[in-house]
C-alpha cells in the first residue's frame, strides 16, 4: 500500500496545518445548508422585499414578498416560493410565484421565466443575484421573453393598454376573460 | 497458449502476468516503499468498496476482482431495468428487476474463484461511517452528482490525525456519452469534489420562454410537455418519470404541439429520454474510464507505480467526440471549499452557557472575531442576523442554553457564517468543557 499517511504528515509539516475532524457519528453541516447560510446571511432585501421561513430550521424552503415602490406593479405585493435542493448551488433554486398575475414573464401558474433561473445557472451565483433578478422583472417586464403570450403581445403592441391591464389584474379583475388575483395592499 | 484456448485458464495460470507486477520492482517503482513478498498478501487482506454496480460498477468489479483484490464489497441502491443488459454485461434479462448489488456480485464470485463480494442492496447515505471505516479504497462508478457530494463529504470528515486508517483514497469515475473522467482524491490532502464542482457540466437547459412561445426541436415540444402542460392540466396527481401512462400522455402532448409548429422527431422514446434526462450510456467509454479507475486502485494498492492524485495530477479526463483525446491535469484545492477548505475545527464551549453567550463569544475568540455571526446546527437553526424575519424567529433562542434547551451535543457540527467574511463560513465541532 502506498504510504499516503506518510505523505499526509510531511504535508502537515510543510503547512503547518491546523486539527481536523475527529471520526464517530456526530451531526454533520453539509456544503449546501451551510451556503444557503451564507447567502442568506448576504441577502440585500431593502425596504421593497421579505422573507418568510414556515419552519426556521428548515432554510432550504422559503417565501419570498415583493412590494415594487416604482415602475408598473408599484403598489403590488407579489410572493415566490423559494424551494432549494440538497443538490444548491450545483442547481439552481426553484422559484414559483404564488399568486395568478398578469405579467410577460410569468405565466398562470406562477412559472418564472428567468435566464438564471434556468439556463444561465451558475454555482457562483447565490440567491440574492435571484432575488435581484426578480424585483428586476417587475420594474422592466420584457415582451422578447414571453411565457404568457397575450400580455407580452399587449405590452410589445400597445403599452399604454398593457399598463391599465396591469393595474385591472392587480386589483383583481380581468383581462382578456381571465381573472386575475387581487394583489395590491 | 495455443490458439483457440479460451480464458478462464487454471487459477495459477490467471495470476501469473499480475504476479510478475506485484512481485518484482518496474522502472516506475519507488523502491523504497515496495517490498514485492509482501503485495500480493497486502492486495488480499485489503477491503476495497465499489459504489455504484452499474454501467460503471460492472466493468470495476470485474476489473478489480482480476486485479488481485479479494475482499470486496459493492452497494447499489438499483433493480436490474431490461435497458441496462446492453453495457451492464453482469446482468441477464431473467434478472430484471433483482438487486444490481446482489446480481453482480454473485456473477463476479461465480467466475472468478477465490474472491469474495459483498453486496449492499441500499443507499449510501443509509450507511454509517463505521461501515465506510473498514475499508482501505473507495472507487465510484456513479451517475449522480448529490451522491458524490455526499461520499465525499463522509470520507473528507472522517479523516482524524490519530488514525492513519481513516483516510481512505477516493477514486472516482464518471462518464457521460463518448466523454468521461477518472480522478483520484485524497480526503483533506487533495482537491475534493466539492472543490470541483464546477467541472461537472451543467444540465443543458433551454429557456423556459422558448418552450413556451417558439419550440424549435422536437425536444422543445416534450419539454413543454413535460414543465408546462403537465402543471396546467395535471392528468394525474403526480409525474411517475417510470409510468408509461404518464410517459404516453406527455408524448401525446408534445406531438400535437410539434405538429402545430411543423416540427417532425417526436416519439415516444425521445419523450422517454428527455423527461429522465437519458445521456446515452456508451459501453466503450464505461470500459475505458473504469479501467483508468481500476488501473489507479491497482497502483496505490500495490505501490508498484506512483498513481494518480499525489503530490501532482489528479484528474484524467477523457473525450471519445472526436477521435481520441485524453489530458491529465492537477486540480488545485479550493481554499473557501466548503467541505475540505473549512474542516471543522474544535470549539471549547461552557455547557452551562446560552447561545447569547456563545454568540458574544465569537467576537472576541482570535481565531475568528465575528461581529455578527449567523449559527446553524445540522437541523435546528439557532441564530440568524438576516433577512430580519428569520432573525426575529431565532431571536428566542439566543435566552436558551446550548445543552438541553437546544439539544445540542458533544462533538455535534455548527456552521457559522458572517458578512464581513463574504467567501468563507465556518465550522465548529462543540466540546463542552467548565469554564
Amino acid at each position: 500500500m502506498l504510504k499516503i499517511w506518510s505523505m499526509k504528515k510531511e504535508q502537515q509539516k510543510a503547512e503547518n496545518a491546523e486539527g481536523t475532524a475527529a471520526g464517530g457519528k456526530k451531526k454533520k453541516v453539509t456544503a449546501a445548508q451551510l451556503r444557503v447560510q451564507k447567502d442568506l446571511s448576504e441577502l440585500s432585501l431593502g425596504t421593497t422585499m421579505k422573507t418568510e421561513f414556515p419552519d426556521p430550521d428548515d432554510i432550504l424552503s422559503f417565501i419570498l414578498y415583493i412590494e415594487p415602490d416604482e415602475g408598473m406593479y408599484r403598489g403590488g405585493r407579489f410572493s415566490f416560493t423559494f424551494n432549494i435542493t440538497p443538490n444548491f448551488p450545483h442547481e439552481p433554486p426553484k422559484v414559483q410565484c404564488r399568486e395568478k398575475i398578469y405579467h410577460p414573464n410569468i405565466d398562470l401558474e406562477g412559472k418564472v421565466c428567468l435566464n438564471i433561473l434556468r439556463e444561465d445557472w451558475k454555482p457562483v451565483l447565490n440567491l440574492n443575484a435571484v432575488i435581484v433578478g426578480l424585483q428586476f422583472l417587475f420594474l422592466e417586464p420584457n415582451a422578447s421573453d414571453p411565457l404568457n403570450k397575450d400580455a407580452a403581445e399587449d405590452l410589445r403592441s400597445n403599452r399604454e393598454g398593457f399598463k391599465r391591464n396591469v393595474r385591472t389584474a392587480m386589483s383583481g379583475g380581468s383581462v382578456k376573460g381571465q381573472t386575475f388575483e387581487r394583489v395590491t395592499k | 497458449m495455443a490458439a483457440g484456448t479460451v480464458y478462464p485458464a487454471s487459477e495459477p495460470t490467471r495470476w501469473k502476468y499480475l504476479d510478475r507486477i506485484r512481485t518484482r520492482p518496474g522502472p516506475y517503482t519507488d523502491e523504497s516503499t515496495f517490498d514485492g513478498s509482501v503485495v500480493a498478501e497486502t492486495m488480499e487482506k485489503m477491503s476495497i468498496l465499489v459504489i455504484g454496480a452499474g454501467g460503471l460498477g460492472c466493468e470495476i468489479l470485474k476489473n478489480l476482482a482480476l486485479s488481485g483484490f479479494k475482499n470486496i464489497h459493492v452497494i447499489d441502491m438499483d433493480t436490474i431495468d431490461i435497458s441496462n443488459l446492453n453495457r451492464q454485461f453482469l446482468f441477464r434479462q431473467s434478472d430484471v428487476g433483482k438487486s444490481k448489488a446482489e446480481v453482480a456480485a454473485k456473477f463476479v464470485m461465480n467466475r472468478v474463484k477465490g474472491v469474495t463480494i459483498t453486496p449492499h442492496n441500499c443507499k449510501i447515505q443509509d450507511k454509517d461511517e463505521d461501515f465506510y471505516m473498514q475499508f482501505q479504497i473507495v472507487v465510484c462508478g456513479l451517475d449522480s452528482i448529490e451522491a458524490r457530494r455526499w461520499i465525499n463529504a463522509t470520507l473528507v470528515n472522517m479523516v482524524d490525525e490519530e488514525m492513519e486508517d481513516s483516510l481512505k483514497p477516493l477514486i472516482d469515475g464518471g462518464t457521460e456519452g463518448f466523454k468521461g473522467q477518472a480522478r483520484v482524491i485524497y480526503p483533506t490532502m487533495t482537491s475534493c469534489i466539492e472543490c470541483q464542482l464546477d467541472m461537472h457540466a451543467p444540465r443543458a437547459a433551454v429557456p423556459l420562454c422558448t418552450l413556451a412561445s417558439i419550440p424549435r426541436q422536437p425536444e422543445h415540444c416534450i419539454e413543454w410537455a413535460h414543465v408546462i402542460a403537465w402543471d396546467q392540466e395535471k392528468p394525474f396527481p403526480q409525474l411517475d418519470k417510470d409510468d408509461p401512462e404518464h410517459i404516453t400522455w406527455l408524448y401525446q402532448k408534445a406531438l400535437l404541439r410539434a405538429q402545430e409548429f411543423n416540427i417532425s422527431g417526436v416519439t415516444y422514446s425521445l419523450t422517454q429520454g428527455v423527461v429522465k434526462n437519458i445521456i446515452p450510456a456508451i459501453a466503450a467509454t464505461n470500459s475505458v474510464i473504469a479501467a483508468a479507475c481500476c488501473n489507479e486502485a491497482f497502483k496505490i494498492a500495490s505501490g508498484c507505480a506512483p498513481s494518480l492524485g499525489w503530490p501532482e495530477n489528479n484528474y484524467m479526463m477523457y473525450s471519445g467526440n472526436d477521435s481520441i483525446y485524453t489530458y491529465t491535469f492537477k486540480h488545485e484545492r479550493k481554499e473557501d471549499c466548503p467541505v475540505c477548505g473549512n474542516l471543522a475545527r474544535e470549539l471549547i464551549v461552557d455547557p452551562e452557557w446560552t447561545l447569547g453567550e456563545l454568540v458574544e463569544s465569537f467576537a472576541t475568540r482570535p481565531e475568528a472575531q465575528l461581529k455578527k455571526p449567523s449559527i446553524r446546527a445540522e437541523k435546528k437553526t439557532l441564530y440568524m442576523q438576516s433577512p430580519a424575519s428569520l432573525e426575529e424567529q431565532t431571536r428566542p433562542n439566543l435566552e436558551k442554553k446550548l445543552v438541553g434547551e437546544l439539544g445540542l451535543g458533544e462533538g455535534d457540527e455548527i456552521g457559522v457564517t458572517d458578512p464581513a467574511f463574504a467567501t468563507v463560513s465556518f465550522k465548529f465541532r462543540l466540546k463542552f468543557q467548565k469554564a
